[in-house]
């Protein structure tokens, strides 16, 4: 439908800069994300890793474009297969959505419709982009994705409504209505947690098959570091709508930099660490959106921020080439101390093995 | 389905029993005997006597009652001497006043109620359903302020006031319209509606500010859902959004609501029918409870709890065609 001015081969197809979300409330005004910037190339998947609260998600329904305009100030640069979407029209941006980027939610009961059929939905979403369809070719699609997705029984599945299915099969079914106009951008928003471990991995796999296929960029938001192992290219860790650490996931699971990252780590289980060493959970809460701390905005939970006098409490420290190509963070300690104390109090941990 | 309606059915039937009986024991607990009440207080104790034997009441409750449900099913003979009625099933009885069939008393007096009910729920569902869905949509506007301000002053009046400022301004001053009254819709359609129409926009109009609260808060909750979020992601248009996805979902708990309520308004809508001098079942009902006239009482009792078992039959079924995780069994 829509005409899209083709990118240099090289460009990414998904390029966001200087990216600002906030929502003026009666109690101050949120600052949901802060100055991000990634890009996705074709092909290539980005996990974007932080806990509730760190402006994962927003960033997610800003590239979707998602937001109320009436309630939310975007700033910066969402550049989607070459088109700029911020203040962008309402109209343009919802023809691009579902064809140009599309979207899988982390639940899949509450995000599929109860009272319609799973291949009905399915149809729909490729119904809006493909006007000129009928509704059997609509419909015959849906069959065809719900197969293409793993689904067995794909014509009998299609007419059953989405509590009939298992939670994974929902999800492959969310999968397959997100895919069904061939996004050339999936975001997949926390796709694996409402599933059992054993079908987490199967839809991991799925996704991976898929972008394959369709040569579409992906973006993987969690709090799992282990799907973020499995799935994706790079690394983009969010703390209090900042991006604190980037990098491949070679570099960001291999040689941690941040603080915070040395947290997220140290906080997942291993099958290959010492089993008598507890996991360490990251103290404290993330920090309230509207009144940040002063300085870094980790300071309260780190436990190194004093090792710069008050830089920590009164400098916001900006995103720096940590080392290795490619591998920034945002941190006040200095090279040499983040490997010491790398070295010295987390890497025996065993984490990220 | 079919042994939902058939368990429901005997359940339905269980009720109007179990309420026919506690009505029975209820009017035998009144102090007073409707002979007195018929008779005044100038007669002696052997013409109440007389009166209560003529009305059948002198008997044992139990073959009262048991007289009363052969009636329904199989009619029965009523009086004595020169005094005789043949009461063909289903028979209710006679007025111990009128001394008219109470059959034909509700065959005369529900198309009442029933008129202004169907007419008020009417306006009720498409004025309120549609205020609370728009400023649903228009949340935080002049608009949503102005129809939350609305309904607040709707939900806040009462039928006896609203209702009696309605008949001074449009009866007794302009005369714009006639005095309420009922004509049979299968005579005159245009006067039918015309005499309910001021019944029908008082009951309409509280009823709606009721119905713009519940459906703005329902369209609201629906609209925060995540489906509703997925439907907007799939670039759907707004019109697709709100319609086809929120407000199917949030039509849902209105209609269970609405049937309820107007199962409830069938079996009378006393304020209302008094204040515009209405003959309905409601009045006929209270009316029958001042005179303790039994026969009447019963009856309106057991129609008013014939509608609400209905509705609630009607309004379950109603909900396993719309929702379709729902399964009766």
């Amino acid at each position: 439908m829509s005409v899209t001015p083709a990118p240099a081969a090289d460009e990414p197809y998904l390029r966001v800069r200087d990216l600002r979300v906030q929502f003026p409330t009666e109690d101050g005004l949120v600052r949901a994300v802060d100055g991000v910037s990634f890009s996705v190339r074709r092909g290539q998947t980005l996990g974007i890793v932080g806990e509730s609260g760190s402006g994962k998600s927003v960033t997610s329904m800003s590239i979707l474009g998602l937001h109320n305009a009436a309630r939310t100030k975007i700033s910066g640069e969402i550049s989607i297969g070459g088109r700029d979407i911020v203040g962008m029209d309402d109209e343009k941006i919802r023809e691009m959505r579902g064809q140009d980027m599309a979207m899988v939610f982390q639940d899949p009961l509450s995000a599929l419709h109860p009272y319609y059929k799973v291949g009905v939905q399915i149809a729909e979403a490729y119904k809006v982009h493909h006007p000129q369809a009928s509704k059997a070719e609509a419909n015959k699609r849906a069959v065809e994705m719900l197969d293409r997705v793993g689904i067995p029984q794909p014509e009998r599945r299609a007419k059953q409504y989405p509590h009939e299915f298992s939670g994974g099969m929902r999800q492959r079914a969310m999968i397959a209505m997100a895919l069904v106009n061939d996004p050339a951008l999936l975001i997949a928003d926390e796709p694996t947690t409402a599933l059992d471990v054993t079908v987490q991995a199967q839809i991991l796999d799925l996704l991976e098959d898929l972008q394959r296929e369709f040569n579409s960029a992906i973006i993987v938001i969690t709090h799992d570091l282990g799907v973020v192992a499995q799935i994706a290219d790079d690394v983009l860790v969010m703390y209090a709508g900042r991006a604190i650490e980037t990098g491949s996931v070679e570099q960001v699971m291999r040689s941690p930099q941040h603080p915070y990252t040395w947290g997220l780590l140290a906080s997942v289980p291993s099958l290959h660490g010492d089993a008598e060493i507890d996991l360490v959970p990251i103290k404290g809460n993330p920090p309230s959106l509207i009144n940040l701390p002063t300085g870094c905005a980790f300071n309260p939970r780190c436990r190194y921020a004093g090792l710069n006098g008050n830089r920590s409490f009164v400098e916001v420290p900006e995103l720096r080439p940590a080392g290795q190509d490619g591998h920034h963070v945002a941190c006040h300690l200095s090279g040499a101390d983040r490997r010491r104390i790398y070295l010295e109090d987390i890497a025996h941990a065993g984490v990220a093995q | 389905m079919v042994r939902f309606v058939i368990r429901r059915l005997l359940l339905a039937v269980t009720t109007l029993f179990a309420i026919s009986v506690i009505t029975f024991l209820l009017f035998f607990a009144v102090p007073s005997s409707p002979a007195t009440v018929m008779c005044g207080k100038q007669c002696s104790p052997e013409q109440i006597a007389q009166t209560e034997h003529r009305l059948g009441i002198d008997k044992p409750i139990v073959e009262q009652y048991g007289t009363f449900v052969k009636g329904i099913f199989v009619g029965r003979v009523i009086g004595e001497g020169d005094f005789i009625r043949e009461c063909p099933a289903p028979c209710l009885g006679y007025s111990f006043r009128t001394d008219e069939p109470v059959t034909d008393i509700l065959g005369r007096t529900i198309p009442v109620t029933v008129s202004i009910v169907f007419g008020a729920a009417v306006m009720w569902l498409v004025i309120g359903v549609s205020l609370g869905m728009t400023s649903a949509l228009k949340r935080g506007t002049v608009f949503d302020r102005f129809a939350i301000g609305v309904s607040l002053v709707g939900a806040s009046l009462q039928v006896y006031f609203f209702g009696l400022v309605l008949l001074l301004v449009f009866v007794y001053s302009t005369g714009l319209l006639p005095t309420p009254s009922y004509t049979p819709f299968t005579e005159n359609p245009g006067k039918w509606a015309l005499g309910l129409l001021l019944p029908w926009i008082t009951l309409g109009f509280l009823n709606s500010a009721l119905y713009a609260r519940l459906s703005r808060a329902q369209m609201l909750e629906t609209l925060s859902e995540d489906y509703v979020r997925t439907a907007r992601a799939k670039g759907l248009t707004k019109r697709k959004v709100y319609i086809r996805h929120a407000l199917r979902a949030a039509i849902t708990p209105i209609i269970t609501i609405a049937g309820l309520d107007i199962g409830a308004s069938l079996g009378g809508t006393v304020i209302t029918e008094s204040i515009f001098g209405l003959q309905g079942l409601g009045r006929t009902a209270v009316k029958a409870v001042g005179d303790l006239n039994l026969p009447i009482v019963l009856a309106t009792v057991l129609v008013a709890a014939a509608f609400i078992v209905f509705a609630n039959i009607i309004v379950d079924m109603l909900y396993a065609v719309v929702d379709p995780r729902v399964r009766l069994g």
